[in-house]
Order: C-alpha cells, then sequence, then structure tokens
C-alpha cells in the first residue's frame, strides 16, 4: 500500500475545526492504553509521565491534546502542550506505515516539532521500536 | 572477482533491525541502551531482550550481527563499558566494534574468541595503525574514517591482512572522527564521552513568522527561511558569520553516497560497505538497504558495465540529509 499524494478537503477540514476535539483525543488515547497493555508499544511511561503532548493534523483541521501518567494515557484539556506535532494527514499515515522516515519529514520541513526536543525523540524512537509484525495492523507496514 | 563486500546497515530498534534483515543486508549493527556506544539517543537501541531477539532473527537467516561498544571509557565507571563487552560475548554477537584500547585489551583477555572491529571512531587511517591492533588485540577487522581517496583507502588494504570497511552511505558531519569535539564546546557532551553528538535535551527548534531558528545549547547555530530544508543541529552543520558572510563556515548538510564507485570500491578488496543510521527509523534503514542490496549485486554482475539507475539515487537523495550527495573524501581529482 502506497499513500497517494492528497490534502483533507478544505471545507471537510472547515466541519472539523468546529466539532469538539475530544472525541477524537479519546479515541486515540484508549488505543494508545489498548496498545500499551497488550504490551504492543513498549512505552516507558517513567519517560513520558507528567507531560502533556499536541497531534495537530493541519490539513484537517484536527487538534488532538492527550496527557502522560504513569499509568497510561489521558485527554487533556488546552494550555500549551510540552511536545507537538504537526503534519498534515497524508505525512502522518505514511510515517505511521513506515513508508517515510521521520527524520526525512523534519527535514523537508512536512513535520513540525516544537517543545521539549528530548521528549520529541522519545516519542518518534517509541513508535519506531512498535513491533507491529505482531499484530493485525502488519500487512499495512511497508517496514 | 572476489567476493562481494558485506553490506552491513544499522538497528536502532527492534523493528529497524528486522527491516535490514528483510531487505538483504548481510550484516547489521546496534548498540546498548547506554553511553557505551555513539548513538546515546533517548528511546533508541536494545535492552537484552530485545538484543536476543535481534539476534536470532538474524542468525536464523544466515545473517551476522555486530554491537557497537564504541565510545571511550570514562574514568568514572570503566566498569560499564567492560560489562557490555561482556554482555556481548553472552548474547553471541558475531563481533564488537571497539574504540577504546583499553577496552580492546580487557576483550581480547577476557573473551578470546569474540571478534574485534576497530571502529570508525578508533580514528585509525592508516595500515601502521591498524596492524598494530591487530598486533596487540587481534583485530580482524577496521572501519576506515571518511577521511581517505580511494586510492589511499587501496594503499592501506594492500598493506594489511586485515578486513577493511568502509562507509558507503548516510549523513556526512565534519568527520575528525574519534577526535571531535565540537558537540563539547555547546553542551558539555561529545560523541566520545556521552556516545551522543548534539544532545537533544541542548536542542531548541524555534518557530518563527519568517524562520525556524535552531539553537544548540543556546547558541543559535541556523536559521532556516520558509520551506528551506533543515539538516540535523549540529555545530559543524550549522551557518555562521565569517568575515561579514553567514554561510557554512565547516560543512555543509550533505549524504555521503557511493553508488556510483562501487565498481571501484569492489576492484579494491574492500571487505564490508557499512550505512550510517541507527538513530533512524526502520523506514529509512528498509529503503536505504533494498537500495544499495540491488546495486551492489548489479555491480559485482556487471563490473565495467555497470551503470547506476535513477531509481536508486533518487530512493537515496529522498531520504539524504541536506539537498546533495557526494563521493566526499573518496573522491579527490585534484591530489
Amino acid at each position: 500500500m502506497q499513500i497517494p499524494e492528497f490534502t483533507v478537503p478544505s471545507a471537510l477540514a472547515h466541519i472539523a475545526r468546529r466539532l469538539p476535539a475530544t472525541p477524537p483525543a479519546w479515541v486515540l488515547v484508549q488505543g494508545l492504553n489498548q496498545l500499551v497493555r497488550r504490551g504492543v508499544l513498549p512505552a516507558d511511561m517513567s519517560l513520558l509521565a507528567g507531560h502533556t503532548f499536541e497531534v495537530e493534523v493541519r490539513d484537517a483541521g484536527l487538534t488532538l491534546r492527550f496527557a502522560a501518567d504513569a499509568r497510561g494515557f489521558t485527554t487533556a484539556g488546552s494550555g500549551s502542550a510540552d511536545l507537538r506535532f504537526s503534519a498534515n494527514l497524508a505525512d502522518f499515515m505514511r510515517m505511521m506505515l513506515r513508508e517515510e522516515d521521520p527524520d526525512t519529514l523534519f527535514f523537508n520541513r512536512k513535520l513540525v516539532i516544537e517543545g521539549d526536543t528530548e521528549l520529541g525523540l522519545v516519542v518518534k524512537n517509541l513508535l519506531d521500536s512498535v513491533d507491529w509484525s505482531s499484530t493485525p495492523l502488519a500487512r499495512f507496514m511497508a517496514a | 572477482m572476489a567476493r562481494l563486500p558485506e553490506l552491513v546497515c544499522p538497528a536502532g530498534s527492534l523493528p529497524a533491525l528486522k527491516a535490514a534483515v528483510d531487505n538483504g543486508a548481510d550484516t547489521v549493527y546496534f548498540g546498548l541502551k547506554n553511553e557505551t556506544n555513539a548513538r546515546n539517543f533517548a528511546g533508541l537501541n536494545f535492552d537484552d531482550s530485545t538484543a536476543r531477539m535481534g539476534i536470532r532473527y538474524a542468525h536464523e537467516r544466515g545473517r551476522k550481527v555486530l554491537m557497537a561498544i564504541n565510545t571511550y571509557a570514562q574514568g568514572h565507571d570503566i566498569s560499564r563499558w567492560q560489562r557490555a563487552v561482556d554482555e556481548a560475548a553472552d548474547l553471541g554477537v558475531d563481533a564488537v566494534i571497539l574504540a577504546d584500547l583499553g577496552l580492546m585489551d580487557y576483550a581480547c583477555r577476557r573473551h578470546p574468541s569474540l571478534r574485534l572491529h576497530l571502529s570508525v571512531q578508533g580514528s585509525a587511517t592508516n595500515y601502521e595503525a591498524i596492524n598494530l591492533a591487530r598486533d596487540l588485540f587481534g583485530v580482524r577487522r577496521a572501519v576506515l574514517p571518511r577521511v581517505l581517496t580511494l586510492d589511499q583507502v587501496k594503499h592501506v588494504i594492500d598493506h594489511t591482512d586485515v578486513e577493511i570497511e568502509v562507509f558507503g552511505f548516510g549523513s556526512l558531519c565534519v568527520m575528525v572522527e574519534g577526535r571531535c569535539l565540537l558537540s563539547s564546546y555547546a553542551t558539555g557532551e561529545s560523541p566520545n564521552t556521552h556516545g551522543v553528538c548534539s544532545p537533544a535535551k541542548h536542542v531548541r527548534w524555534e518557530h518563527g513568522k519568517q524562520h525556524l531558528n535552531a539553537r544548540l545549547g543556546g547558541i543559535l547555530i541556523d536559521q532556516y527561511g520558509r520551506d528551506e530544508p533543515a539538516g540535523y543541529p549540529t555545530l559543524c552543520k550549522g551557518r555562521f558569520e565569517v568575515n561579514g558572510v553567514t554561510d557554512y563556515a565547516l560543512e555543509e548538510p550533505t549524504s555521503l553516497n557511493v553508488i556510483e564507485m562501487l565498481p571501484d570500491i569492489l576492484a579494491i578488496g574492500v571487505a564490508a560497505i557499512k550505512v550510517e543510521g541507527r538513530q533512524r527509523s526502520p523506514a529509512y534503514v528498509a529503503q536505504v538497504t533494498r537500495t544499495l542490496r540491488e546495486a551492489l549485486d548489479a555491480a559485482g554482475r556487471e563490473h565495467l558495465r555497470f551503470s547506476v539507475k535513477p531509481a536508486w539515487q533518487q530512493a537515496l537523495s529522498k531520504v539524504a540529509e541536506g539537498q546533495q550527495q557526494t563521493l566526499g573524501a573518496y573522491s579527490r581529482p585534484w591530489k
């Protein structure tokens, strides 16, 4: 599977911007916690605990905020995050499916990382260390 | 024509190791989660369990695994480096990549059957140094620093029976390998001492309206315009004002890429070609390994008829740091 060049239509983004961001953030948090519980996401929570994160899907007008504590992830309210990732949906998908290397996207200025640089590295390396081969998602992965 | 050189690929995580093996690496190299290796980045590298899984995965497929213990043992706790060597022996890696002479001495006394490679960080650029490491510690392979021309590499190979490994692809830095302290100037930490160049905790990216500022230890080292490609925030690749001109003072962000001289590299008898990038993701490892495997096999088949496929260069330039690729020191026509 190869992600084609696309951006989310601005009309859709316009609608998404007006919807509350909590439901998608909640889904993300549930998913992350599930992955941690199943041992798929080898997260060392001590490195993440006490920090808030923000993921902005630029073209979709979606901003997801969540936080980490010693036990797992929770949704977070507004306010400045310790670490912020921002990119278009297609680039996030390429990164998640390992079609593109995050460093490449960063060099090309398609991925914006703001805030605590070391925390950003922890998160990047955490995503890279997930062994998807043990999950049903394996067949979608490029590497 | 002799055997093809081994293709040696980086692994910063278990998925990266599997990506290297699945895409045609003959050998993978990795490090532990501490300052005993030169990619001591938060969240990167292997613990005992992932190392065992990775080694099993590679060995089951007939590939080799090397462990990098390529920083210099620091006086406050030498035992940490010695334990890393013990762990490598216990894990059953095919060789360890060492830079520190004291550690080589420890390894060859304590684990006589453990194969030793001299790291690029050992900074041995001539055959006398390499042969001395062989005579003293039984070193079987040396990784050459990226400062020699192809003729100079050949000269080394002609005067030693130690296997010679050269870099084939990856980010270039100022290349004073094993001796560079630039990172310490700004952060107090550098590869040889702490296993990391420009540690992330000292890096600050500032997003302004017009510019992206890169700061290392508070020092402004570069300022990128809108959509201008960025690079790793190291001092050697920063732009500084010198004599009224602001530009790259030491080194431009660029990547080494030797594909076009593969037939020459094969002809002089290089034993292994190394890919840089344990800090990169499995996506990078997969793309670079696949490309170099194809190119290396083609060079082995076609010899002088070998021609570079544009698709290879395209794939490599996409993941390269900086907008340019170079043959680096290998090609110095003016010499």
